[in-house]
């Protein structure tokens, strides 16, 4: 039971990794003077469409965590404007801490919130996916026993990965490289997609390491 | 409570580290004075005419020589570059590129002549041009100069041009706009800034350079090269893009030759050379190895042609374009005449006659300096300079001898002229010996005391590290951790002391005191290792606990990785260039992450979860009411962190940036509108801090009593605040006033900053005096006896102690039910002990500020509001986490709080205006409150420094609120508190918020605990002073060291030096309040 879930897993974090490189190779084929140092914004908005919609497909699929009774279809409406609304509400929270954390106000305002959304796409997006839009669930999520599955330890390991890369994207922007990588957000947002990246590449592996030591409560 | 032992060990650890400090700053920072004397041409040190010499009219010192002359400097370049060996096969890149001298040379061998061009360390730019103009050898610190500009004071070769009416021209690096402001008659500037940058200075100065040449309208031409410098610190020496830019070079100085004219000479210098890396600053032969090139048209050497190209120290240029272009030698100059330059092409003899008179002026042109200096400094050896003396004189006797047998016409003969150069030879001694005794004292590193130094603070860390481990296991005996060490150290000193006197060497303050600390240090080391040894081998009956106490430990280090890791980062940043001068925003950024990193663990942990109760759905959690404020208060702080940064001052390595407009004084603003809307904008803030505080002491209760204090901060704050208020209105309008107000307005100039000055000063005086703020009602029928189970006065301290408990519990029990019932009903017995010394500390805080944001400019008050307002939130949080993690001992302040606090201070250093750079101090808070000025250097000094150093002066003094804020925050906790108690049963006696008599409770763990706070904040401080320093020796080669990293190591010592300083008198301030609370209930006890 559990090596399957640990396959469906890895699978579906392939797919992510492949989807992100993607981004960077296909669209010079169809855009011109596309790079993603160069073209940067556009680049965001692909690589977070992208990874939006691979979320979906893959949550479509896989189904991490059924639920037993059936659900109305204006309650999946409802359910999926919830889910609209506090993935904006993240962009925006997002937006706003990493202003707090000392990224320009009114300058490339558009620039930092396409690094907002981008991080949303890393973040939020899977917990809407795995968790749907309950709080108390999510906080549960991220405290050292939560884990519920091997999805829930997955979520945790690639969202810490993603915002640890973020934050270790700022620092070489105060350096005097000159280098086109430094100027904000590109480093920080090269920073999460590695980051993330990465954690889709350790969280299965973790998990599989560890499975002897995984034990999930059950609902 | 031991109170003396406890400060006295803070202040040993400080000495440790200030000996450090010194031990460094003697081996890297070398100081010099500088000398305001001018020279000039009706100075007496002019030689006599020699027989058959007519002075020329309008010679000054010497006759003109030579009518015009360029100065081309070429950054860096190094002798290898400007060598050439036609037998090289294949030259490296730099190698044989400027042929074009060698032609000169070997065709023109009495008109051209290569050097070896020694430059003396620090090989930086700008230290090099004032060495090329003043002669002498300025250290990083040249004492005397305006430290608010780079402009050079000292006299100087252009300065000696311009002063004798002649036309400097210069061309290229734009270091010289700084240090010669407004001396040019023309000039073009080229930004040197951009290392990156290999074209713009040279291609704008050959734009200039022909045309200018041709012109003619100068007497001097400079012109500064920095592509070759660029090159090196870009791709290195070895590089083709070297190779081009010499090719350059040399093709410039071709058509250069062609446009000069018969009576110009040409000097073709580098200021210094460089590493095989490509950069300079330091001393090791690369770097001081340089290249000068003397070209003229008109024959100026003799036909002697030496074999190897000689070698010239760098200040030996100053004298003798000095005296070649006919103005006096600059005064301060050390250096010595280049006797070829003055040999013409006349005879033996009387060649020889023209390079002795310009020995002769140049020795006595030292010889004044050298009696100057000494006079104003002790640097230089006495020794030495007795033995110059009776060099200078002895050779003086010789000269005045030989002058008079000439005078009575001794003719030229082979014996004359032996005597002739046996005099030169007697000069140049005497200059060449000055110029060493100089060097020694001015111009040399020593890695030796730079590597001990360091050694020192970091020995000085880890002691604070094991001492506050010690203090928290209250295993701390100051009698073998501070007393033997002092005696053992004062031993060493001693027999140190004793040796110097009896070898009769002068006596050196700083390394006897390093001697001190060092041995203090290491007895300190042995004797708590001793006692580890000791107590390990009591315990160990059986083998000690391995892995298990192994697995412990490292549980117990877990708690450091996230504060620990920080400080790392924090001191990573200071190894490199771009993040020292980025440090303004890298200080919030880790602060912030900090907090954030800690809130996040706490939530990981589920600390911020409430406990599960069944009713909830599972897998679901729910926040705490206490976690919620949490995140609000972090909110808080983030925007504490992000508005901060609107307060920045700007230093010239960052493009484009903008101070902050806060900085500029309200009188600067033009609109009266928007000066009236800052002036209520500022008075507002002032209002809040003082509101804020009456808030906060009201609410514990500490504004009750009649004791002086509290009546000093009922009346008096409100006071200074209008007084402060008023003093901004006078300076912020002092432009519109007419007439005879005047005189009023003078007035009150002075008036009311020194009335600020007088009130605060009696405040910390009242604060010292009587620090307890506490009222007690005698109402004693409505609450029942105080003290019942003992008769009389306690007769032990032992009595004292089972006391003491019972009766402050009465106290917070009437003082809750009177909180709970409001303020109708009067059955208080006793107010604010609680809360009795943040109370006074916190007063003594808001004095301070008020001192200190009156030196700033108006607006700055706006961010002391901040800094208080984030303080304050930032030991909210403390408490916060404290009471929700729950297990924490009490009396053990954190790791993370000491470096959130430290990292506070650096990060309102920058806010309130100020960069580690000599230029962004603010002078004018020298003359807040003494507008005519001051008569001594004391007191201007100590308000400057209370400026620069505000932050590190109010996060230090407050740094032990940092152990009582938990207690403060206890009372609100209590209902959760006795939520908990429901659950453990056991628990049967009921305990009452005591707060902070919870400290008076265990008097040992209280001073305990305020030592191992004080170590524990030296320890932070030091770690970052030692990256520093580390940071400063090892980068000492490093282009931007004495611009970035010295400036930064000084400010940053000096920081640490009123950081520690002001965290002893904080301390300090918690005993003395501790003091007075103890005689205050001995008082209570009698009644
Ligand atoms: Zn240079
Ligand atoms: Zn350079």
């Amino acid at each position: 039971m559990k090596d399957t879930e640990i396959k469906r897993l890895l699978s579906a974090h392939i797919v992510s990794v492949l989807s992100i490189i993607l981004t960077t190779i296909v669209p010079p084929l169809f855009l011109e003077n596309f790079s993603v140092l160069g073209t940067h914004l556009i680049w965001l908005c692909i690589c977070s469409i992208c990874v939006t919609t691979v979320n979906i497909i893959l949550y479509i699929i896989l189904k991490p965590n059924p639920s037993s009774k059936r659900i109305s279809f204006a309650h999946k409406v409802t359910k999926f404007l919830k889910c609209c609304v506090f993935f904006f509400i993240s962009c925006i929270l997002f937006h706003g801490i990493i202003v707090l954390y000392g990224a320009p106000l009114i300058e490339s305002v558009l620039e930092t919130f396409l690094f907002a959304v981008l991080l949303s796409t890393f973040t939020t997006l899977h917990c809407l996916c795995m968790l749907g839009p309950n709080i108390q669930a999510w906080i549960r999520v991220f405290s050292k026993n939560g884990a519920m599955s091997i999805w829930d330890n997955s979520l945790q390991i690639t969202t810490m990965c993603s915002i640890v890369g973020a934050w270790l994207g700022a620092f070489p922007i105060p350096l005097d490289w000159d280098r086109p990588w430094q100027i904000w957000p590109i480093s920080c947002s090269l920073g999460a997609t590695f980051g993330y990246v990465a954690g889709l590449i350790i969280a299965p592996l973790w998990i599989y390491w560890n499975r002897k030591q995984l034990t999930y409560k059950s609902r | 409570m031991q109170r003396w032992p406890v400060l006295l060990f803070l202040a040993w650890a400080c000495f440790l580290f200030f000996s450090g400090i010194g031990l460094f700053t003697s081996g890297f920072l070398l100081m010099r004075i500088e000398l305001t004397n001018r020279s000039s041409c009706s100075d007496p040190l002019a030689t006599p005419a020699w027989a058959g010499q007519g002075v020329a009219p309008g010679a000054c010192w010497m006759p003109q020589r030579v009518p015009k002359a360029v100065l081309l400097i070429i950054d860096a370049l190094t002798f290898e570059f400007a060598r050439f060996d036609p037998a090289k096969a294949q030259p490296r890149p730099y190698e044989n590129k400027l042929g074009f001298l060698h032609q000169l040379a070997g065709s023109q061998p009495r008109h051209a002549r290569l050097y070896r061009f020694r430059a003396d360390p620090p090989t930086t730019t700008m230290q090099r041009i004032k060495g090329i103009t003043t002669g002498s050898l300025p250290t990083f610190i040249d004492v005397g100069s305006n430290f608010a500009s780079y402009a050079i004071q000292e006299d100087n070769l252009l300065g000696q041009l311009v002063q004798n009416g002649r036309r400097v021209v210069f061309m290229g690096d734009d270091t010289w706009d700084g240090l010669f402001p407004q001396k040019f008659f023309r000039s073009y500037f080229f930004p040197s800034f951009n290392v990156k940058d290999l074209h713009t200075v040279d291609d704008g100065i050959l734009q200039h350079l022909y045309p200018t040449v041709d012109g003619g309208e100068w007497d001097l031409l400079i012109a500064h090269f920095l592509g070759v410098d660029h090159c090196g610190h870009k791709h290195g020496p070895d590089h083709p893009e070297m190779a081009k830019k010499l090719t350059q070079m040399n093709e410039m100085l071709r058509s250069l030759v062609d446009h000069l004219g018969n009576d110009t000479l040409l000097l073709v210098a580098g200021d210094h050379g460089m590493t095989e890396t490509g950069d300079h600053g330091g001393d090791s032969e690369k770097e001081v190895n340089a290249a000068l090139f003397v070209y003229s048209k008109t024959p100026l050497f003799g036909a002697h042609l030496p074999e190897e190209p000689e070698t010239i120290p760098q200040v030996n240029l100053v004298p003798t374009l000095a005296l070649l272009l006919g103005v006096p030698i600059p005064y301060g100059n050390i250096g010595e005449v280049m006797a070829e330059l003055f040999s013409g092409d006349g005879a033996a003899t009387s060649a020889a006659l023209s390079q002795l008179s310009a020995y002769h002026i140049n020795a006595r042109q030292v010889d004044r300096f050298l009696h100057s200096y000494s006079l104003a400094a002790q640097d230089l050896p006495a020794e030495r300079l007795r033995h110059l003396r009776e060099l200078f004189s002895a050779a003086m006797e010789e000269h005045d001898r030989l002058l008079a047998q000439v005078r009575e016409g001794l003719s030229a003969s082979p014996e004359l002229e032996a005597r002739l150069g046996r005099l030169v030879g007697r000069f140049q001694r005497y200059l060449r010996e000055a110029r060493a005794v100089c060097m020694e004292s001015w111009a040399r590193f020593h890695p030796l005391r730079m590597v001990a130094g360091c050694a020192l603070i970091a020995a000085s860390c880890l002691l604070c590290c094991v001492a506050s481990e010690l203090a928290a296991a209250l295993d701390f005996s100051y009698r073998s951790c501070l007393l033997y060490p002092l005696l053992w150290g004062l031993a060493v000193a001693a027999v140190l002391g004793l040796g110097h006197l009896l070898t009769r060497e002068g006596l050196d303050l700083i390394l006897v005191l390093s001697w001190l600390a060092a041995a203090s240090q290491l007895a300190f080391f042995w004797h708590s290792w001793g006692r580890r040894s000791r107590r390990a081998h009591l315990a160990g009956g059986q083998p000690p606990v391995a892995s298990a106490g192994l697995w412990q430990r490292l549980r117990a280090w877990q708690g450091l990785v996230l504060p620990m890791g920080i400080l790392f980062i924090r001191c990573c940043a200071m190894f490199s260039d771009s993040f020292v001068v980025a440090e303004a925003r890298v200080a919030p950024f880790l602060l912030a992450s900090l907090a954030i990193l800690l809130v996040g663990k706490l939530h990981w942990h589920g600390r911020l979860t409430a406990p599960e109760v069944p009713k909830q759905p599972p897998g679901s959690a729910f926040y705490q009411k206490e976690s919620w404020q949490l995140l609000c208060l972090l909110a808080v702080l983030l925007a504490c962190l992000r508005l901060s940064g609107l307060f920045h001052q700007c230093r010239e390595e960052i493009p484009h940036c903008q101070p902050s407009s806060f900085l500029a004084p309200l009188a600067s603003l033009q609109s009266t509108q928007a000066k009236n809307l800052f002036y209520l904008l500022c008075v507002a803030s002032l209002a809040g801090l003082v509101y804020a505080v009456r808030r906060w002491l009201r609410h514990y209760g500490n504004l009750n009593s009649t004791s002086p204090l509290v009546l000093f901060v009922r009346w008096a704050f409100p006071l200074a605040a209008v007084w402060i208020a008023c003093y901004w209105a006078v300076t912020s309008g002092a432009e519109d006033t007419l007439g005879k107000l005047q005189e009023l307005v003078q007035v009150a100039l002075v008036g009311f900053p020194r009335a600020v000055y007088g009130l605060a000063s009696l405040g910390l005086l009242l604060a010292l005096w009587t620090p307890v703020t506490v009222f007690v009602k005698d109402s004693r029928e409505s609450v029942g006896p105080i003290v019942t189970p003992y008769q009389g006065a306690p007769s032990s301290q032992a009595d004292l102690q089972h006391v003491i408990p019972q009766i402050y519990r009465r106290m917070q029990e009437s003082l809750k039910s009177q909180l709970d019932r409001g303020h109708q009903r009067a059955t208080v017995a006793a107010y604010g002990l609680g809360s009795v010394y943040s109370a006074t500390l916190v007063i003594v805080l808001t004095l301070l500020g008020f001192l200190l944001l009156m030196l700033h400019s108006e607006r700055m008050s706006l961010a002391f509001l901040l800094l208080f307002l984030e303080a304050f939130v930032l030991l909210r949080i403390h408490a916060c986490v404290v009471s929700l993690a729950g297990d924490a001992e009490p009396f053990v302040v954190p790791w993370y709080a000491v470096t959130a606090w430290v990292f506070a201070a650096t990060q309102f250093f920058y806010s309130t205006g100020h960069q580690p750079i000599f230029p962004a101090i603010h002078w004018n808070a020298a003359f807040v409150g003494f507008q005519e000025g001051h008569s001594t250097h004391l007191l201007p000094a100590v308000l400057v420094g209370a400026n620069t150093f505000a932050s590190h002066i109010l996060f230090a003094v407050g740094c032990p609120l940092l152990l009582l804020w938990p207690f403060v925050c206890e009372a609100p906790n209590s209902q959760r508190r006795r939520l908990k108690k429901e659950l453990r049963e056991e628990l049967q006696e009921e305990e009452e918020p005591v707060m902070e008599m919870r400290l008076r409770e265990s008097p040992e763990r209280f001073s305990a605990a305020l030592l191992q706070l004080g170590l524990k904040y030296l320890f932070v401080l030091g770690v970052q002073l030692l990256a520093c320093v580390w940071a400063a020796m090892i980068l000492r080669r490093h282009l931007m060291v004495w611009k970035v990293f010295a400036p930064k190591f000084l400010f940053e010592a000096l920081g640490f030096m009123v950081s520690s300083i002001c965290l002893l008198l904080g301390i300090f301030l918690v005993m003395r309040v501790d003091c007075a609370v103890s005689a205050w209930f001995e008082q209570l006890q009698t009644r």
